[in-house]
């Protein structure tokens, strides 16, 4: 998993019947200083986490599609926890 | 999942019998401020996405669980939403 941060909400009308009923949000991967590590990703939520939010990022599909409960799905990512803390050392 | 924008269709008449009916789209990777990052790509359509629309793809083999029999389609990207806002707040 990555630490990275909620950063929207995305609205999507149209989309694979696996993804109803499950919010996508916008989550930007972050480094350990709490800048931005590369683009941001859209990932089905499973912890109801809103933005702003720091979280961990799964970004293999069997366990994204598993956790968010929609088996043999076109699912690739999915936001698993947020994260109260980190302690380094 | 991946933003990105359609930016076409590829049209291919001999190819693999599970690709028959499947729309194959030209998709720019893109930003979520809608910047082009990266090379295009070709996904095939599991929501009827058109030119100009911003979508969100699924990477992998997870994508060819997006069509009918699951998993049995030779795909590596998957258009699996269109997008019609992202909320920030």
């Amino acid at each position: 998993m990555i630490i990275a941060r909620v950063i929207g909400e995305v609205v999507a009308t149209r989309k694979h019947a696996s993804h109803e009923g499950r919010k996508a949000l916008l989550v930007q991967p972050l480094t350990l200083e709490g800048g931005d590590r590369g683009d941001a990703v859209v990932a089905l939520d499973w912890v109801d986490a809103g933005v702003g939010d720091q979280v961990l990022l799964v970004q293999e599909g069997w366990s994204a599609m598993t956790v968010v409960e929609r088996p043999a799905s076109p699912i690739d990512m999915a936001v698993v926890a947020v994260v109260d803390a980190v302690e380094l050392g | 999942m991946l933003l990105g924008r359609v930016m076409g269709r590829v049209w291919a008449t001999a190819k693999e019998p599970s690709l028959d009916g499947c729309k194959l789209l030209l998709v720019q990777p893109v930003t979520p401020s809608g910047k082009d990052k990266g090379k295009p790509l070709v996904a095939i359509d599991a929501v009827g996405a058109g030119a100009g629309e911003l979508v969100y793809w699924c990477r992998g083999r997870e994508s060819s669980l997006a069509f009918d029999p699951p998993g049995m389609t030779p795909s590596d990207a998957a258009v699996v939403a269109i997008v019609d806002s992202i909320t920030t707040t």
